[in-house]
């Protein structure tokens, strides 16, 4: 008998003042629920922030993602922080580059291109999970 | 008369992502910041703390801040006071759903009406905490007022 694995920590950026961390923030949703809902899990950065020692378990010692929406990358100190083992990273910031003509607008509610956005970075999101999946990460 | 920077309220929420109310604190933030109370608020942004943004933390030592969370870890209030200083107002949303009687308000992801007619609250005591904190003097009562003391 196998235990069920657990699932890779994801963490987004709380991005209250831009469009991209906005996005960010709903590719980790996107992921998590639609894309990869039994191999990702969404922590809540601010308890990271605050060493919240339930959250910080999920996350110490093993790898996780973060999806940072500017060069800060305040998702990805927040595992760090946390004792992740490793800390893969999609930052929207460049998958609005590879996404040229997406004009993203709005933080509580995005518009169409901040959803197509946080899609696309969700879809890289997801590649990132079935590679640390493959590994063995998710143990 | 020197020009004097204007002083604003700083909104700190904790957005939560792992609770529909941590999304309820965004968008009560956001409806203060963009419609209720445009001139009069900034909004901080809780992780960039600890990512150690001076502006940020700057901002919170010399002015008024509101802390708005989604549950009692009190994520934003804490986090705020650790980094920079007490905040003059805290507001937790599981307490006013409770005041309110509020029922099931929706996933993180998405709120319900319920939840919508929530952040619609939440952003109203914002606005009277952030009036009665512009009614006083910069460095008035509620923070910063006892610090040094013995």
């Amino acid at each position: 008998m196998s235990a069920k694995p657990r699932k890779i920590p994801v963490a987004a950026c709380s991005g209250i003042g831009k469009s991209l961390g906005a996005a960010a923030r709903e590719a980790a949703f996107v992921l998590a629920e639609d894309l990869r809902p039994g191999h990702a899990k969404v922590v809540a950065l601010s308890l990271l922030v605050m060493g919240d020692e339930e959250a910080s378990r999920e996350v110490a010692g093993r790898e996780a993602l973060a999806i940072d929406g500017c060069k800060l990358e305040c998702a990805a100190k927040g595992l760090a922080c946390a004792g992740a083992a490793k800390v893969r990273k999609v930052a929207v910031f460049d998958v609005i580059r590879r996404h040229r003509g997406l004009k993203p607008e709005g933080v509580c509610d995005l518009n169409e291109d901040g959803l197509k956005l946080a899609r696309a970075a969700a879809e890289e999101a997801a590649g990132i999970i079935d590679d640390i999946d493959a590994g063995g990460g998710c143990a | 008369m020197p020009d004097l920077p204007r002083k604003k309220i700083g909104l700190i929420a904790c957005s939560g992502e792992e609770m529909a109310e941590g999304t309820v604190t965004r968008r009560a933030v956001r409806t203060v910041l963009e419609t209720l109370r445009p001139g009069d608020t900034v909004t901080l942004c809780l992780p960039l703390f600890l990512a150690g943004s001076e502006g940020e933390r700057a901002f919170a030592r010399f002015y008024p801040t509101i802390a708005v969370d989604g549950c009692d870890k009190r994520c934003a209030a804490r986090a705020t006071a650790k980094y920079s200083a007490r905040p003059a107002a805290s507001i937790v949303v599981t307490e006013t759903a409770k005041e309110r009687g509020c029922g099931a308000i929706g996933t993180a992801r998405r709120l319900n009406e319920a939840g919508l007619r929530l952040a619609g609250e939440v952003a109203a005591r914002i606005v009277e905490e952030t009036d009665r904190l512009l009614a006083k003097k910069p460095r008035g009562a509620g923070r910063g007022s006892d610090r040094g003391k013995p």
